[in-house]
């Protein structure tokens, strides 16, 4: 990443013509290597990925999943709202791989279907919370002093109240539905989002190539979005997908206690919570819908780590 | 040692007040209105003027600021204020739920710690490789698992497939151990997390090796020296897993259909019952504290360097910062290196930040 930021303050030190020519040479070639460097470094990420299955099957697992939240009909072109009352609950089978709830509905269609509500709802989650949370890190690890101090502390008084009671507390005030139950789910994450970004912005901002990128004459606003942002781009990414994961959790854990979408609407949450009165007759309408959170919350983590060992590689 | 407690102390004050003070701000400052909500499905019956006195008589039409001081002066005073739908004082509600939740969560908290400690010490201790690794799969496993459909799965087997235990109510201490299990899962799995990476660290101190030098049996190695000193670490996240305990409630009591604060706050959060939603969260808050409290005072008894020469740091609420992303796994790592594990260039940082806005240019 610092390579071409290195060569600022050097380009400037070989002003004379004799040396320009050669500098500009080197500096195409920096570029090039890079992207051979690039294709190289991909290439041996994808060999990585093959050599370790639980990874892959995680990949697989989640593009699977992304489909279903774009595309629903690809994976389960039923109705979800439409049952068949004569199939009512009945076991899984080759017609119904996750087997029929109390009207007839096809549960693998429901779970297909519902996986756009609650991805949306996590998304939107992840975004609140790492868009304010990076800002408040930004502001804090930027400006320092005296909002460096109020910011810090004000996360440390959101973390005195659990995340959970938080985003309920939030719910509480702006009502049910799938959008607040996301805004609460990303608010409650703010705190943790602020203080890493934070740490992380005064990790790139001690950097040797930000006092270049300052010696050679940027302003403190270029500084900003051409340097310390992307630099600080890689773990806020890990933090990202990892937020992911425990917004799909938060967001189901609200949605089965049926703060969520009102009830014809499939979400994973409230799947569960809706075979909650078949339990003893009807095994499959709550196990399957769980089983799918749980696998979808254990590969985003997986990825998570992934990214984490490959940015450290690379940092 | 006098002025050490008196500034935990005075801090553990300044957090619940700026917590409570967080909470009116969501409660009350956000958009929404629990005067509509408390009229009903027939808020069309009711007129606006009948609104407007309503509003009067909860005291809800005046500014912000003065409700604000109005309320904090009663917190002061213990009074929480009255529930909106049941016009019962909230410490009446929260003190009539909290003995069974305390029960379920003291409950919860022993299974977690024994079989957290349990996973984090085999895993280090066996000499299998396989073990380890079945061992140590099993914490991200803990925490990947929504803990409403784990209550619900042990139901079905150790209810209704194997009838051991009562799906619902209250039939004494039997009926404790499904949700008990179920709330205990997430923090089992938190802890088995910190403690297995806090042992390994310490297993490769030198005064490990010195131990082992000694002639000293593994058993005693691990169990005597390297346990004490790697607990320190997980003991910090006390205020944290107090917290997850008493949240996790929420789910656990709805699914088992218990009575207690879980149960308390699902309702109140149906109900809009703002009052009792901002006593749960100040109780939450308190709890938060006494933990963290308790460990402040606790910590020195274990490492007296704490009190001498500050080694934690002061501020309330860094040790949870720290704990709450390595709840889940993979994410100890970038928490720890970007904050605890490099002081020297973050305050070099910090000086360059100050200079930068000292130049007239900031960011």
């Amino acid at each position: 990443m610092s390579d071409t930021t290195a060569l600022v303050p050097e380009r400037h030190e070989q002003s004379q013509d004799v040396f320009a020519a050669t500098a500009d040479a080197r500096f195409a070639d920096a570029v090039r290597s890079r992207s051979a460097d690039a294709a190289l470094r991909a290439g041996r990420g994808i060999g990585r990925v093959l050599a370790r299955p639980t990874l892959l099957i995680a990949i697989v697992w989640l593009a699977l999943v992304v489909i279903a939240a774009i595309a629903p009909n690809l994976l389960a072109p039923g109705d979800p709202l439409d049952g068949v009352p004569a199939d009512r609950l009945q076991g899984p089978s080759a017609a119904h791989w996750f087997g029929t709830d109390q009207l007839g509905r096809d549960l693998y269609t429901r779970v297909v279907h519902g996986t756009a509500l609650t991805l949306s709802a996590a998304g939107i989650a992840v975004a609140v919370g790492l868009v304010v949370g990076t800002l408040l890190g930004l502001l804090a690890g930027f400006v320092g002093r005296f909002v460096d101090e109020a910011v810090m502390r004000l996360a440390d008084v959101l973390l005195a109240i659990p995340a959970l009671l938080l985003s309920l507390a939030i719910i509480t005030a702006l009502g049910f539905g799938t959008i607040n139950v996301a805004v609460a789910v990303g608010f409650a994450s703010i705190a943790t989002v602020s203080r890493i970004s934070r740490s992380e912005v005064l990790r790139v901002r001690s950097s040797v190539y930000i006092d270049a990128a300052r010696a050679s004459g940027d302003r403190w606003g270029r500084v900003l979005f051409r340097h310390v942002l992307p630099n600080s781009a890689g773990p806020v990414l890990v933090l990202a997908v990892l937020e992911f994961a425990g917004a799909i959790l938060a967001v189901s854990a609200l949605s089965f206690l049926g703060y969520g979408a009102p009830p014809p609407a499939p979400e994973w949450g409230s799947l569960v919570s809706g075979g909650r009165d078949f339990l003893r007759n009807a095994w499959w309408l709550t196990t399957f819908p769980g089983l799918v959170i749980a696998a979808t919350v254990l590969a985003a983590n997986r990825l998570s780590r992934a990214l984490d060992t490959e940015g450290r590689r690379t940092r | 040692m006098v002025r050490y407690v008196l500034l935990r102390l005075l801090q553990a004050v300044g957090v619940l007040w700026a917590a409570y003070t967080v909470s009116f701000l969501v409660l009350y400052a956000l958009p929404g209105d629990p005067v509509t909500l408390l009229a009903g499905a027939d808020a069309t019956d009711i007129t606006p003027a009948q609104l407007d006195a309503l509003r009067a008589e909860l005291g809800l039409d005046r500014p912000l600021i003065v409700q604000y001081l109005d309320q904090l002066a009663a917190v002061l005073r213990g009074d929480l204020g009255t529930s909106i739908v049941t016009g019962r004082p909230v410490t009446e509600i929260i003190g009539e739920a909290l003995p069974p939740t305390i029960a379920i969560a003291a409950f919860a908290l022993v299974i977690a710690v024994v079989a957290g400690a349990g996973i984090a010490i085999a895993a280090n201790y066996t000499r299998h490789r396989w073990l380890a690794d079945v061992l140590l799969g099993l914490p991200p496993l803990g925490v990947a698992v929504p803990a409403f459909w784990f209550g619900l799965m042990l139901i079905q087997w150790f209810s209704f497939t194997v009838p051991i235990f009562p799906a619902v109510g209250d039939r004494g201490f039997i009926s404790l151990v499904l949700p008990a299990i179920t709330l205990a899962l997430p923090t089992g799995a938190t802890i088995a997390q910190l403690l297995s990476k806090s042992l390994s660290n310490t297993l490769r101190e030198p005064y490990v090796d010195t131990a082992w030098a000694k002639g000293a049996s593994r058993a005693r190695v691990h169990l005597g020296h390297a346990l004490k000193n790697a607990a320190l670490p997980a003991l910090t996240v006390t205020g944290l897993i107090v917290g997850q305990l008493l949240s996790g409630t929420v789910v656990t009591e709805t699914v088992f259909s218990r009575p207690g604060i879980g149960r308390v706050t699902a309702g109140a959060v149906q109900q809009q019952d703002v009052p009792v939603v901002q006593g749960v969260v100040l109780v939450a808050a308190i709890a938060f504290v006494l933990a963290n409290l308790a460990v402040d005072l606790v910590a020195p008894l274990l490492d007296p360097r704490i009190v001498t020469t500050g080694a934690r740091s002061p501020r309330r609420g860094a040790a949870a910062a720290a704990a709450r992303p390595a709840a889940r796994p993979a994410s100890a790592r970038p928490a720890a290196s970007a904050s605890g594990a490099r002081p020297a260039p973050v305050a070099s940082a910090t000086a360059v930040s100050a200079a930068a806005t000292t130049q007239g240019e900031p960011a």
